[in-house]
């Protein structure tokens, strides 16, 4: 008789405990919902309705102010192909991520090596070294645009000093793409610097210690300690730099506004310029759409290298 | 010829307070020395400064006989296992023990001969291609004493090396270690808070508290004619039971605490101060079991811990509290007042305002004499 009281029991609370379960799952996820909602808004806002939308135009022909006239398929996409300008544009953007991410990564390696040691007065080079970071891309620019100025500019005194022949630093076909890439480095370096300072900031001293009682050489310690520690700062900052070069775009504007022939028209540039110079809505997004496969394969394939090399503690 | 010496040897961080004062140290070549003291008394801080690793506010470190101060740590040829294991966590095992011979440049037969010996000390042989987070604290430990080994450096720094390690294990190692540093003829400098570590493995004892040395010395001298109530109460467990003491001269009797007098029949008190305040500290096992005839005192039963081959009984003194250690099992039951026999001849004789040792107990000395 006590046999069916039994057995109902377990079953009536196990529904109730599923029950509360379902209640609990659905209670939290319209909490997390409810924490990102403001990000889900600006980012629906900001970012994936203008990356449809840009989708959408490549398709397209448009007028002056827009507005989609002609559905002219993948034509956009085949014509950007077959334009050796546009061509040239993905040259110069590769050769300036070339010449840019390696040595902003080197430079900024180095300066926050050296500004980890221990010194008397080290915080007065760490913040110089970061410095450029406070600084807009419109000042550096500027600043940048004296110092090339063909005639009065300082690179130039030096050049001519040392007794070579005058540079056009910003108008020789040659010099252009390099002099951007020097200015993008420049800039980059406050940024990159400080990561990384913080990366090897956060490394365990007892490590040293003990390699130091091992008798390891600073290279040994350099290669074998600090940059396998330093693999997930380093891939970070990386992966930064590369996107960051692809989407370069004031220091060419102030500088060269793409020229000269075409040498400095990296893909952003020459994006704003089929949109807003020459009202080509349509070809402009189907550039932007070939950026965005870009860096999205460029960020996979770093994600894939990335997992084998990085040491994640 | 000591191998290390320290002269003098004082460490202060930032110009503060001193950590470490006035130590004056020579460990003998093939010596093992242990370090030990509180929390906090600078245990580290004195190894890391033999290993290089801490800069020497004053004094001289000479290792070899010859200065050190200026040398790094890679020119004193040591070897060091750190409290905190500092192991390379990007790196295997394997990869953690070789780090040091590799970038010593030592061939690949001579290293894989002496990891796999280390490996085998270690009982590591599993785990030579996990990472160390995927070790448990005392497998950890175990690749950090391994890492020591393979160095084979004549002066090995060792910071509480076993603390992470089971029972069983930890005593396999204790034996493990003292070989190995026989057979090497290792000097060893070796830091625990294991009273059993301190005195089985020490060929001397060092007792630090508070940045200053207490006592050197071998570990039975130590335990018999502790220098000082710090060292009496540090060394040994149970530790010693300490207690106020005066001599009432009428009755020709030493109270203890207020609450326990014993008979003054022992002749070789004589020249003890009758007017110096005193403290007494007898150790747990020189308080006996007694039978009613044979009791010198019937004392009130507050605790008792059986442990299988002894029983520690604990009695109130006053305001301390006293431990007694017997052997065998004995069925007491808190509450009972059980019958003991406290011996004038067992007591350590205390200056209770500076703590220094006046008289140890008669037995120790009578034994010494007796073995010379
Ligand atoms: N870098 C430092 N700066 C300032 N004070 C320090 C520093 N390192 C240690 N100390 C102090 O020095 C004293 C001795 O520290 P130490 O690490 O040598 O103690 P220890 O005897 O090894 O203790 P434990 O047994 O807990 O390991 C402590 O009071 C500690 O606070
Ligand atoms: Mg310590």
């Amino acid at each position: 008789m006590s046999m069916p009281n039994t057995i109902a029991e377990p079953i009536e609370s196990k529904l109730d405990f599923e029950h509360y379960k379902r209640k609990e799952r659905i209670k939290s996820w319209a909490k997390g919902m409810l924490f990102l909602l403001p990000s889900i808004i600006l980012f629906t806002v900001f970012l994936f309705y203008p990356l449809v939308r840009t989708i959408y135009l490549s398709f397209f022909l448009t007028n002056a102010a827009g507005e989609t006239t002609v559905f002219v398929g993948w034509e956009n996409f085949a014509r950007m192909f077959n334009s050796p300008i546009f061509m040239q544009s993905m040259k110069s953007t590769f050769l300036f991520v070339l010449y840019t991410v390696p040595l902003t990564i080197i430079i900024s390696l180095f300066l926050a090596l050296l500004a980890n040691e221990k010194l008397r007065g080290i915080g007065i080079f760490r913040t110089i070294y970061s410095s450029t970071m406070g600084i807009s891309v419109a000042a550096a620019s500027v600043f940048w645009l004296y110092l090339f100025h063909p005639s009065i500019g300082f690179l130039n005194m030096i050049v001519t000093g040392l007794g070579f022949e005058r540079i056009g630093w910003l108008t020789d076909p040659t010099w252009a793409l390099i002099a951007v890439a020097i200015t993008t480095i420049w800039m980059n370096l406050g940024f990159t610097f400080l990561i990384l300072l913080g990366g090897l900031q956060s490394i365990d001293g007892y490590l040293y210690e003990s390699a130091d009682i091992d008798g390891a050489g600073y290279f040994y310690k350099l290669k074998n300690i600090t940059i396998p520690m330093l693999s997930p700062t380093l891939f970070f900052v990386v992966t930064v730099t590369i996107i960051n070069a692809f989407q370069t775009f004031g220091q060419i504007d102030i500088l060269t506004q793409g020229g000269p022939q075409n040498t400095t028209n990296l893909i952003v540039y020459s994006i704003y310029r089929e949109a807003f110079v020459n009202y080509q809505f349509g070809s402009a997004s189907a550039q932007a759409v070939v950026l965005f496969i870009i860096i999205l394969i460029m960020t996979i394939i770093q994600f894939k290298l990335g997992e084998r090399k990085v040491h994640y503690q | 010829m000591g191998h290390v010496e320290l002269v003098d040897l004082s460490k202060s961080y930032d110009k503060q307070k001193s950590v470490l004062d006035g130590i004056n140290l020579t460990i003998e070549e093939g010596e093992f020395f242990v370090l030990v003291g509180p929390s906090g008394s600078g245990k580290s801080t004195l190894l890391r400064m033999i290993a290089g690793l801490e800069e020497i506010t004053g004094g001289t470190l000479k290792i070899n006989n010859e200065t050190v101060n200026h040398l790094p740590p890679k020119d004193r040829n040591l070897s060091m296992v750190f409290q905190n294991y500092a192991l390379y966590p990007h790196l295997n095992v394997e990869q953690n023990i070789l780090f040091g011979l590799r970038a010593k440049k030592v061939s690949k037969q001579e290293q894989q001969e002496r990891l796999m010996e280390a490996v085998e000390m270690m009982g590591l042989g599993e785990y030579l291609k996990r990472k160390p987070r995927e070790l448990s604290g005392g497998q950890r430990q175990r690749v950090a004493l391994a890492r020591s080994i393979v160095s084979q450096a004549p002066l090995c720094l060792m910071d509480e090396p076993l603390s992470n390690l089971d029972a069983k294990l930890r005593a396999h190692m204790r034996i493990e270690i003292r070989r190995l540093q026989k057979r090497l003829g290792l000097t060893m400098v070796y830091v625990t808070h294991d009273q059993v570590e301190a005195m089985t493995m020490g060929d001397r004892i060092m007792v630090l508290n508070d940045g200053k040395i207490q006592q050197v010395g071998k570990p039975i001298h130590l335990y018999n004619e502790p220098a000082n109530l710090f060292v009496a109460s540090f060394i040994g467990s149970p530790k010693m039971n300490l207690g106020n003491a005066v001599f009432v001269e009428e009755s020709k009797e030493l109270v203890i605490e207020n609450a326990l007098s014993i008979k003054n029949n022992s002749a070789y008190l004589e020249n003890i101060k009758r007017t110096e305040k005193l403290k007494i500290g007898i150790r747990a096992e020189h308080i006996f079991p007694a039978t009613s005839e044979t009791a010198t005192h019937h004392l009130e039963v507050v605790n008792v811990e059986q442990l299988g081959n002894e029983t520690i009984v604990a009695f109130d003194i006053g305001a301390e509290l006293w431990t007694a250690k017997w052997a065998g099992q004995w069925s007491v039951q808190v509450g009972e007042r059980v019958p003991v026999k406290i011996d004038m001849d067992y007591l350590c004789f205390f200056n209770a305002k500076t703590g220094d040792l006046i008289r140890p107990a008669h037995f120790s000395k009578e034994k010494e004499v007796a073995a010379i």
